[in-house]
């Protein structure tokens, strides 16, 4: 196997508050091979997007991150400022959630998308630079792109601002894409239309992404492998179809009783119990133990690893027996 | 198309081509600010106090320095708000005044700005030992009044105007540090700033390119409603012997002059309404303009 492009081992988040600190990583592990999609799922606060704003060096600066992340060979974690601005937008390209608030109202788009061209190729000639950042507009499909690129964000709708966000990620052909909820901000089919463009470009580039959200149903479309995040850590990862076809950890079920489902018609949609744990202190034992129906007293006792079972890894102590516990929720 | 604009003349096929409308609209709206009636007001004001002190030399009737008639005359056709107690024409010097007092007012606000800005917003752009050294420096500064802070200042310099001007440019960099500190901190916390940062500018591309232009509208604001006010502070040095010297025709120190000869009321009410229009003009400005920046209270 090749050299994966990005490598995370051992990666901790915590932040320190005036009460003490919050783990909000604890230990991720995760690689991504060059032009592979890999989707991160988990709800809010399981340290989803923490992990990707570390890479970047994007966390406030209360954060203390810890173990190694290796970018296309090289140590991300603790990099000097100026080798993390070579990355940021230049081999890892970012798409926000809120295309409102991610761009500058008051310059045009097409200033902004040169802007990150103009950062990382300072000789490119201003016309050529123009000339790219209409070809960027093309390709992710906005219509009058010569025109479109005087416009300022407010006189563009929701949809075509995510299109802009993710030429401005893709403007120095980046080997990686992170896409921190690229649909939440949207309503369903613009969401769709969105997921298609970065389908597509993944096509055209072959570029790499992560993409980060709490919708299955994304994840499913475009991921090749998916990594369920739960309590700071990776609790289950898998290719995409195992997961969600013979998904092993009683979360990553649970996630899934939570769609609703055109093939099950008239039954009710089943809610994961109890609320995400609360991570100022270090839970001892699972962190999933408390909302989990298959839980024994052994999972309150000792942290479960990630190993495999049946087609994907799991971090669970009764794997797969768990499962059937909670698979029969939603059969 | 429907029309929000009642005085937007209809284009025709203006609804069809929707990118090159862009430039004429935004030119209609920057017409429209002067619909604002406190930005007309403070804008004929001003406009009429500019008009004057550039071409004054040119139709006053007569000169600001000679003595033109008897003394003390009382307002009167020739001498329409009368003469001082050396015979000079008191109209004359009023108008005269405001070569004095505008230029001033401008230069002060914008040293001011410049110098207690470019410090605010590294002290908020970049926070830590920036932020601490700036703003303390800037407490210790704004804990004298204003006018005792600006009276020491000349009193130690020397009088003239050219020491009143450093001593009211020391007594107002603290206000824009402060100002442009607090607007630096609020806009490099929204998003747009942190998607700046994931393309990979510099941080202080970011602070020129990102924060700063949005930092300046509530500046511009305060920074036009402190004209009048150094205006106003610019007489009162004067007025206390500490600004212009005599025989110059400046405000605070006709204002002076008038106080000596209490009974003959119009050398100090002359001056006096001169100050009054012009800071009236530049509130109402800077009121006006106020209205029309800020987002929540347009009407839009």
């Amino acid at each position: 196997m090749r050299d994966a492009l990005l490598t995370l081992k051992g990666l901790s988040v915590e932040f320190a508050v005036s009460t003490g600190s919050v783990h909000a990583v604890r230990g991720v592990d995760l690689d991504v091979q060059r032009g592979e999609v890999v989707g991160i799922v988990g709800e809010s606060g399981s340290g989803k997007s923490a992990t990707m704003l570390a890479l970047l060096g994007l966390l406030a600066p209360n954060a203390v991150v810890g173990g190694s992340a290796r970018f296309d060979g090289s140590e991300i974690i603790g990099a000097t400022g100026s080798h993390l601005r070579s990355l940021r937008g230049g081999k890892i390209g970012m798409i926000f959630q809120d295309p409102m608030t991610s761009l500058n109202p008051v310059l045009t788009i097409g200033h902004q998308i040169a802007e990150a061209i103009e950062v990382h190729q300072p000789t490119m000639r201003p016309k050529r630079v123009m000339a790219r950042v209409q070809e960027l507009l093309e390709m992710v499909s906005i219509p009058h792109a010569s025109e479109r690129m005087r416009s300022h964000p407010h006189e563009l709708s929701g949809g075509m601002r995510q299109r802009v966000m993710i030429a401005m990620a893709v403007a120095n052909e980046p080997e990686l894409i992170i896409a921190d909820e690229p649909t939440t901000a949207l309503d369903v089919t613009i969401q769709a239309q969105i997921l298609e463009v970065l389908a597509d470009l993944r096509q055209r580039t072959n570029t790499a992404m992560v993409i980060i959200t709490h919708d299955l149903g994304v994840v499913a479309g475009v991921a090749d492998r998916v990594n369920v995040m739960y309590g700071g850590r990776v609790v289950e990862r898998g290719n995409v179809d195992d997961l969600f076809y013979s998904g092993e950890h009683p979360y990553t079920n649970g996630l899934l009783a939570c769609l609703p489902r055109l093939d099950r018609r008239g039954q009710s949609i089943e809610p994961i119990g109890g609320a995400p744990p609360v991570l100022d202190v270090l839970p001892t034992g699972c962190s999933f133990a408390p909302r989990c129906g298959a839980a024994q007293p052994e999972c309150n006792a000792s942290d479960p690893v990630l190993r495999r079972v049946g087609a994907t890894e799991v971090a669970c102590h009764f794997a797969p027996d768990a499962a059937r516990v909670s698979r029969k929720v939603t059969v | 198309m429907t029309i929000q604009d009642p005085h937007a003349i209809p284009t025709p096929g203006a609804d069809v081509v929707v990118a090159t409308r862009t430039p004429n609209r935004s030119r209609r709206s920057s017409l429209a600010m002067f619909r604002n009636p406190g930005i007309a007001f403070g804008t004929a004001i001003t406009l009429i106090w500019l008009v004057i002190m550039i071409t004054v030399h040119w139709w006053a009737p007569y000169d600001p320095y000679e003595s033109v008639g008897s003394r003390l005359q009382s307002p009167n056709g020739q001498h329409w708000f009368g003469t001082d107690a050396l015979g000079r024409d008191v109209f004359t010097r009023v108008l005269y005044g405001s070569r004095q007092s505008l230029p001033i007012a401008v230069l002060v606000i914008a040293s001011a700005l410049l110098i207690g800005g470019t410090l605010g917003a590294l002290a908020g752009y970049f926070g830590k030992f920036a932020d601490t050294a700036v703003m303390r420096l800037a407490d210790v500064t704004m804990a004298f009044p204003p006018i005792l802070l600006a009276m020491a200042v000349a009193a130690a310099l020397g009088p003239g105007l050219r020491n009143g001007f450093f001593a009211m440019v020391i007594v107002w960099w603290p206000i824009y540090a402060r100002l442009l500190r607090a607007q630096v901190m609020a806009v490099k916390q929204r998003e747009h700033i942190e998607a700046a940062v994931t393309v990979g500018a510099t941080r202080g591309r970011i602070l020129r390119r990102h924060v700063l232009p949005l930092s300046f509208t509530g500046v511009m604001v305060n920074a036009t409603m402190d004209l009048g006010q150094v205006v106003l502070l610019t007489a009162s040095l004067s007025f206390l012997g500490l600004g212009a010297v005599p025989p110059a025709p400046e405000w605070g120190a006709m204002i002076t002059e008038g106080a000596k000869n209490f009974y003959q009321w119009w050398i100090a009410v002359a001056p006096g309404l001169a100050i009054a229009t012009v800071v009236l003009g530049f509130n109402f400005l800077g009121d006006g303009l106020r209205d029309v920046l800020d987002v929540r209270s347009a009407q839009r």
